[in-house]
């Protein structure tokens, strides 16, 4: 059996909302009146769901509630959850920066958290005394410094200036020297923020690149918050997400990746025009929907599999060739491909029709694809309708399954899978 | 990989703390923060300055100044038979001391908010800094009260000290310990509500002149008199100048009864810091 370094018991975090005003001198003494007759804290039993987007009307929110879970030696858990769903909450909870308002953490080991590089950096002091004060303020000693001296000064690349006011580096310089001193930490359990890998594309690469040596290579328990499922899926073992506050579901990442991606309605999987349908006088769009190959609705897929984008129009006049066609761009704007059907000789006829158009398997990468949805007649060319970006399809691979060493991501917008032939002349 | 502890949770997080529980393992564990935070805060101060630690020694003259010319001049208060500028230089400094521990302790939450929202030290760390650092400062401010001491008593052979002098160390001390109680009971009364900030300012100097520093106790009579010495401060003040002077009023009971008040006051401190510091960060 081998060691839990985290334990967490029920631990819930209320805040108060509002502002700090009268209003909590009333309920402090409230509070402490309750207190001295010996009950409960009239206000631990109230609380919303922290689900930002609704009004309610109690003062007090749960920014974490019921979390339990175990963290064991050498893993590598991945907190994910959308924004406002409380994995930030939870880090300063472990980090002790908060308290908690129930329950219990055991840990064992000591926590190195980088969340934040180059705290309590003072701009008077010199780059030297600045190691030295950043390196006891996240916890090391003055020994352990001095012995790690020489490498924090060569990976944060400031020999140079190392006896000049901090106050004279460029940005770039703070925030290596930052997390130069953060990085040779050595702690047992290790809590990384990805907002952390900000900067340059190189210190974003150093900043991961240091992430994965520690994770995998040094063996240590890692706690990793991220929204990007790429960098989750590369380096957890096992993944916790959080949404509102709550443990929605924990396990092994693929499966949990895969359930947030369909939880999450950053994907939009199908749509229904009730009004206001896109289109002119010839033809209109009544519904469109992404689909596997048992035709049932699908919110993300496997790049393996085929999938189909599936739609329904309606023609309103006879006398047209409408064509079908789909355009498929990535979140970054890049225009990944269209594709139509080829024209046809026969005119479509007033009535309902449903277009399907297959993607082939091995042909998507990993990535989120805006799916823009069109019927047009060529000649002369008409645009009856171009639905744009009434489709999110993310696609997900299993990178553990992939047979070559290779674990990242395979850049491009698409990723055919396509026939090699190598012949030995 | 040193794993020192198998199997065993050495550290646990609970919602509260109890009262009482003070790590002091761990502000050990942290004692080289502790003195770097001492240099940093002594350093920062002069630094890109010509003078340097120079600097601490115009304020307690321009004060004295000041003091001989409106108190000792124009209001004409006794001063023990001391030369008046002996008299109000040493309750300058010492006052100059605890005020300066008081008024930064009392903002340690409001002004280290944004270090203590990211990482974790025991707090007290801070305000015991403050405390260590406006040492070095006394230290020097107490170079120039000795200067003009020896001055007066080669040249002028009016003044010598007694044996109550041994107490020195003990009466810094306790200024030490009363204004890191006081300033911990304020800098956590004001995470959640500001209003004691304005307070603290003109209340520091409002207790000044209720201390004896422009006035010596031996001035004041009967109810009077029994007001000054309730204040932890007055006994501090007048052994002080007692010992160095031997002028004024030395009296054990009223220094125990300071030394008492001090002990609770760092009690009381200690203990609502200690609640306040695990949660301050979310009404801060």
């Amino acid at each position: 059996m081998s060691l839990t370094r985290i334990n967490i018991e029920n631990l819930d975090k209320q805040y108060r909302l509002g502002e700090i005003g009268t209003g909590t001198l009333s309920h402090d003494i409230n509070r402490w009146w309750h207190k001295i007759r010996g009950k409960r804290d009239p206000y631990k039993m109230i609380g919303s769901k922290n689900d930002r987007t609704s009004n309610n009307n109690s003062d007090y929110v749960w920014a974490l509630k019921n979390i339990n879970f175990d963290v064991k030696d050498g893993e590598v858990v991945g907190i994910i959850g959308k924004n406002g769903a409380g994995k930030s909450t939870l880090l300063k909870i472990l980090s002790k920066v908060t308290g908690p308002t129930n329950g219990k953490i055991t840990i064992n080991g000591r926590i190195g958290a980088l969340l934040e590089v180059g705290t309590g950096m003072h701009p008077e002091l010199t780059g030297r005394e600045n190691i030295f004060l950043n390196g006891a303020i996240l916890g090391m000693s003055k020994k352990e410094v001095a012995n790690k001296f020489d490498e924090i000064v060569d990976f944060a690349g400031i020999a140079l200036y190392v006896d000049t006011p901090f106050k004279r580096y460029s940005s770039g310089m703070r925030v290596r020297l930052g997390f130069a001193v953060a990085a040779f930490l050595e702690p047992e359990i290790l809590i990384v923020d990805e907002v952390l890998a900000v900067g340059d594309a190189e210190f974003q690469k150093r900043a991961i690149g240091k992430m994965k040596e520690v994770s995998n290579e040094q063996g240590r328990t890692v706690l990793f918050v991220s929204h990007n499922m790429n960098s989750v899926n590369t380096l957890c073992n096992r993944c916790v997400y959080l949404k509102d506050g709550e443990i929605k579901s924990i396990g092994e990442t693929s499966k949990i990746v895969n359930e947030y991606l369909t939880n999450e309605n950053d994907s939009k999987f199908s749509i229904e025009y009730k009004q206001n349908n896109p289109g002119d006088d010839i033809a209109i769009l009544h519904s469109a929907r992404i689909i596997n190959t048992d035709k049932q609705t699908i919110d993300h897929s496997n790049i393996k599999d085929k999938i189909g984008i599936e739609y329904t129009f309606e023609i309103l006049k006879n006398g047209y060739k409408p064509i079908p066609n789909v355009h498929f761009h990535t979140v970054k704007g890049e225009h990944a491909f269209t594709c139509a059907e080829s024209p046809r000789d026969e005119n479509c006829d007033i009535g309902l029709y449903t277009a399907i158009v297959w993607i082939s398997e091995e042909l998507l990468n990993v990535e989120t694809y805006l799916i823009t949805i069109g019927l047009s007649t060529m000649s002369p060319v008409i645009i009856h309708f171009l639905a744009k970006e009434v489709l999110v399809l993310n696609t997900i691979e299993n990178i553990k399954h992939r047979t070559e060493g290779h674990n990242q991501k395979i850049s491009g917008v698409l990723r055919p899978k396509l026939d090699w032939t190598i012949k030995k002349k | 990989m040193n794993l020192s502890v198998k199997n065993k949770y050495n550290e646990e997080i609970y919602p509260k703390k109890s009262i009482l529980d003070v790590n002091i393992k761990e502000i050990y564990q942290f004692k080289d923060l502790l003195f770097l935070f001492v240099k940093r805060d002594f350093i920062s101060i002069y630094k890109q300055t010509i003078l340097g630690p120079l600097w601490f020694f115009i304020q307690p003259i321009l004060t004295t100044i000041i003091f001989t010319v409106v108190f000792g001049r124009f209001a004409g208060l006794p001063t023990d038979g001391i030369p008046q500028v002996l008299f109000y230089l040493a309750g300058i400094t010492c006052w100059n001391y605890f005020a300066e521990c008081l008024t930064k302790t009392s903002n340690t939450f409001i002004d280290n908010q944004n270090i203590f929202g990211k990482v974790y030290f025991p707090r007290i760390i801070s305000p015991l800094s403050i405390v260590l650092s406006s040492l070095i400062k006394f230290g020097i401010q107490f170079l120039l009260f000795l200067c003009l001491y020896f001055y007066y008593f080669f040249v002028h052979n009016s003044i010598h000290p007694n044996i109550t002098l041994f107490l020195l160390p003990f009466l810094i001390v306790l200024m030490g310990l009363l204004s890191l109680g006081l300033g911990m009971i304020i800098s956590s009364l004001t995470t959640k509500y500001r209003d004691l900030r304005f307070l603290i300012q003109f209340g520091v100097q409002l207790w000044m002149y209720v201390t004896p520093i422009i006035f010596p106790l031996s001035s004041l009579s009967g109810k009077m008199k029994i007001l000054a010495v309730l204040n932890p401060m007055t006994s501090i003040i007048e052994t002080f100048k007692f010992s160095f002077l031997s002028a004024g009023t030395f009296n054990w009971i009223y220094l125990g009864y300071s030394t008492l008040v001090t002990l609770i006051i760092l009690l009381i401190g200690i203990l609502i810091f200690n609640k306040t510091e695990q949660y301050f960060i979310d009404t801060v």
